[in-house]
């Protein structure tokens, strides 16, 4: 346990740094002047489910937990890890000991400072099977020692690998190594929890009135529903640098209605609807913006046994794939910006190095030639026409994007693929016991690595709908949870997918947002779109 | 009367015990549950949570549990999805901006329908006439989901003149838009109602005869035809100040009012059994009591009924 991490010594070189130049903080270009009110307001499209940082679940409370709490590590504005709460860490020769060193300026809300014992609580209430976290296992795939054990009831909380060395000295214990484990301590489970107010009040601890928070903001108002408010929390350690006093998060359903409320100024941000960025980016140059996200949209054939026999073969499967104009979908139908996708995970996940796949860089008459001969090769031709049916989520956008891919099947290979679309619940049940022919796919990644898309293909997945089996995969997919180097295995991975076709991948998402002149400090190259309202800051109009 | 009414809510008791049966079996056996997600739980993971809520238990002692704990602590359980409250808190937050706003539409849709179809009928075939039945019409043709785009478009991106949604406590700014979105089509249904009830009453032998004595049309208006006139709107306006509560899911899409519409449906849509039920039961039991008041104000407005 000698060597320091690169990381604290640049939180070194960022301390006496904001020592010296207080008056500015150092993610404002000099010369910017600062409107009067920095009032930061944003369109959410439903209700967050919650602002406990180690209950909450979802990507709307996920943003504002990141506000009021801060845990060991934060993400900078293109997503690598810089100091938070710790302003470093060492691992251990084995890479199974974690040590992460606290400031000692850090202070709740309430003034009382925050120690690593308020991570330990935090830790231990996450695995806890009484609290019944929906992210329970967000901390057994952090790999911390005993986690999975305690989920299933069979150690006690207590048992958990962490431990408070003395105050600033948070110890955590891997049951095997894992090289993405310090890019994890930026998820919200992850963030300390206060131990004396959650005792206190009970579930009722993150109402408005009795929350307490470390992070650069507090809770101040929540209608639910309506809105709920942040602002600056004076104890913060940084507040000297944090701009934004107030930040607004309007609870807007109707995209529509959230884009006219941004055109009348109430907004500062929302998101396009589909199919109106071309046009909102020509009337709106400087305010429209479309950036890659990480996520994928593929479909995913049903190879299990309940599958159709032709989804077995893999000319079909290839054949389906290649018949895709990707071009088409992400120009005509999504008209957003979206990468078209050619690989499962996203090309802009880190460490990734996606193939060179032949077909990838072929033309589109070219696919369509191959598609062809692969199909005929599988004996499904004109006389013995191939058909499925396809199911989807409700939605406009995934009707739209059914239709263009049945037509663009049907035209160029003469397959007749029925669309079916059902409630979401009902997809989700059905997709899951493998209730389908063919069924749309999307996920979104829990954190900047390759695996968090792939591990989704592994044949012991939970997510692995349509039942794809691979041993190599599977094998590939083991290595790199504790190898050094995890590029090439999936790089190797992809290419097994790319020969096997279990998925069609369409495309990889875009952020589509109307991003207002005045709003400065936006992280738009942060892929995980995990952006701080202390980094940001409203420009003098 | 005092034993029709005694009747009645005794009558409603097993009605609504008979909705919230039927309405556990149903949504529980709606496919995908609450805790069903694009990331399927792993099994320790949903066992806790199943443990935590209760859902691991048989149905049938979910079930009396649900009622036992509404009988005695008048507790209508957790959200599954809004972890930091629960279903009581949800209510006793969307129910009364539901019921302002859905207050007022109805009030506005009342009065505004009634005089625009009393006077369509009192001047019957004039330019009045048929500019008043038009607009109800066009009222009528005008849900609310296409009122709220329109008004949102309207008044806060041309005009400027109104916030473009929010309650803000319920200040008048925040409400205009959602009651006149909510009333009108409601407005113009009252308004053709009224008109022609009013045509039919006005033909009628007791309004001859109260002409002929020689009072003066005022008179014979408000004092002998109004009544007859409203029955059948009566009748109709009950259903209606349910509707306006159930059915105000755009107006909250839409202008972000965080009434109960929302909620509902949302909880549908998650399958947050506790909130869809807890919903469910005081609409029924609103419904119950509405139909109540306007079968007592039918006594009123014609003396042959008696109960």
């Amino acid at each position: 346990m000698t060597k320091f991490t690169k990381i604290s010594v640049a939180a070194l070189l960022s301390s006496t740094m904001i020592t010296s130049a207080a008056f500015a903080a150092p993610n404002v270009p000099e010369g910017t002047e600062l409107a009067d009110d920095q009032t930061f307001t944003y369109r959410v499209l439903d209700e967050h489910s919650s602002v406990d940082p180690q209950v909450v679940e979802d990507v709307t409370g996920s943003e504002i937990v990141r506000d009021l709490f801060e845990g060991l590590m934060n993400q900078d504005a293109d997503g690598n890890l810089i100091p938070g709460v710790a302003t470093g860490y060492e691992a251990s020769e084995d890479k199974q000991t974690y040590t992460f060193t606290l400031r000692e300026d850090a202070k709740w809300s309430n003034g009382d400072p925050v120690t690593a014992n308020d991570f330990v609580y935090a830790w231990k209430r996450a695995v806890d099977p009484a609290l019944a976290s929906p992210y329970q296992w967000f901390m057994e795939l952090m790999s911390i020692e005993n986690a999975a054990a305690i989920i299933a009831g069979e150690m006690e909380p207590s048992e958990l690998g962490v431990t408070a060395v003395d105050d600033y000295t948070f110890e955590v214990k891997l049951s095997a190594p894992l090289p993405y484990f310090p890019q994890m301590t930026t998820h919200a489970t992850t963030f300390p929890a206060p131990q004396a107010v959650i005792e206190e009040h009970g579930d009722d601890w993150t109402k408005p009135e009795n929350i307490v928070s470390n992070g650069a903001y507090v809770l101040t108002e929540h209608l639910p529903n309506e809105r709920s408010t942040r602002e600056r929390n004076e104890m913060y350690w940084d507040n000297e640098n944090t701009i934004i006093e107030k930040t607004v998060a309007l609870v807007i359903n109707d995209e529509n209605v959230a884009l006219t409320r941004y055109l009348a100024g109430e907004l500062d941000r929302t998101e396009i609807p589909a199919g109106q960025y071309p046009q909102l980016s020509e009337e709106y140059p400087d305010q429209a913006t479309s950036f890659p996200r990480l996520c994928n949209y593929y479909y995913t054939f049903n190879v299990s046994d309940s599958g159709p026999e032709a989804f077995k073969d893999v000319n079909v499967r290839k054949a389906l794939a290649m018949a895709v104009d990707r071009d088409i979908i992400v120009e005509k139908v999504m008209q957003g910006g979206q990468p078209p996708a050619y690989t499962f995970t996203p090309a802009a996940v880190a460490g990734f190095e996606p193939p060179a796949l032949e077909w990838a860089g072929m033309d589109q008459a070219e696919r369509d030639q191959m598609a062809k001969d692969l199909l005929a090769e599988a004996g499904y031709g004109p006389d013995n026409p191939l058909e499925f049916e396809m199911v989807y989520n409700t939605s406009d956008d995934h009707e739209k994007v059914a239709v263009a891919l049945s037509q663009m099947w049907k035209s160029k290979l003469g397959v007749q693929a029925t669309l079916a679309n059902m409630e979401w619940k009902v997809f989700l049940e059905e997709r899951g016991n493998q209730n389908f022919e063919m069924a749309r796919g999307a996920w979104c990644g829990d954190y900047n690595e390759a695996s968090t898309f792939l591990d989704l293909l592994d044949s012991d997945s939970g997510y692995n709908d349509g039942k794809y089996s691979n041993a190599r995969v599977d094998e590939l997919l083991a290595e790199a949870k504790t190898s050094d180097d995890t590029s090439p295995l999936y790089t190797e991975v992809e290419e097994i997918l790319n020969e096997e076709m279990p998925v069609i991948p369409v495309y990889h998402y875009a952020g589509v947002y109307m991003l207002d002149t005045d709003l400065g400090g936006w992280p738009v190259d942060n892929v995980e779109q995990n952006w701080y309202s202390k980094d940001l800051y409203k420009i003098a109009e | 009367m005092l034993v029709y009414i005694a009747k009645r809510i005794l009558i409603a008791i097993p009605t609504i015990l008979i909705l919230i049966v039927a309405s556990f079996f149903l949504i529980h056996f709606a496919p995908g549950g609450p805790f069903t997600s694009e990331r399927p739980l792993p099994p320790a993971v949903l066992a806790n949570i199943e443990a935590r809520y209760g859902l691991d238990q048989p149905l049938w002692k979910q079930l009396w549990d649900y009622l036992v704990n509404i009988v005695l602590h008048f507790d209508f359980g957790p959200s599954f999805k809004f972890k930091d409250r629960d279903v009581n808190d949800i209510i006793a937050q969307g129910f009364p901006i539901s019921l302002t706003y859905g207050s007022l539409a109805f009030l506005a849709a009342t009065i505004v329908g009634v005089s625009l179809g009393v006077w369509a009928a009192i001047k019957h075939n004039t330019w009045i006439d048929y500019f008043a039945v038009t607009l109800g019409i066009a009222a009528q043709a005008l849900p609310n989901f296409i009122m709220g785009p329109i008004l949102i478009l309207t008044f806060t991106l041309w005009l400027g003149l109104l916030p473009g949604g929010g309650w803000n406590g319920g200040q008048w700014e925040y409400l205009i838009m959602p009651v006149i979105a909510l009333s009108t089509s409601y407005m113009g249904n009252i308004a053709r109602l009224t008109r022609s009830s009013m045509l039919e009453v006005m033909n009628s032998n007791f309004i001859r005869t109260a002409r002929a004595k020689g009072l003066p049309t005022r008179t014979v208006i408000w004092r002998h035809a109004m009544k007859p006139t409203l029955l059948p709107v009566v009748s109709y306006l009950g259903p209606v100040f349910v509707y306006v509560l159930t059915g105000s899911v755009f107006v909250d899409l839409y202008f972000s009012t965080g009434g109960l519409g929302q909620a509902y449906v949302g909880s549908a849509l998650t399958r947050d059994y506790a909130v869809l039920l807890g919903v469910t039961i005081l609409y029924g039991g609103l419904t119950v009591l509405v139909n109540l008041l306007t079968d007592l104000a039918y006594a009123w407005f014609d003396p042959k009924i008696r109960y």
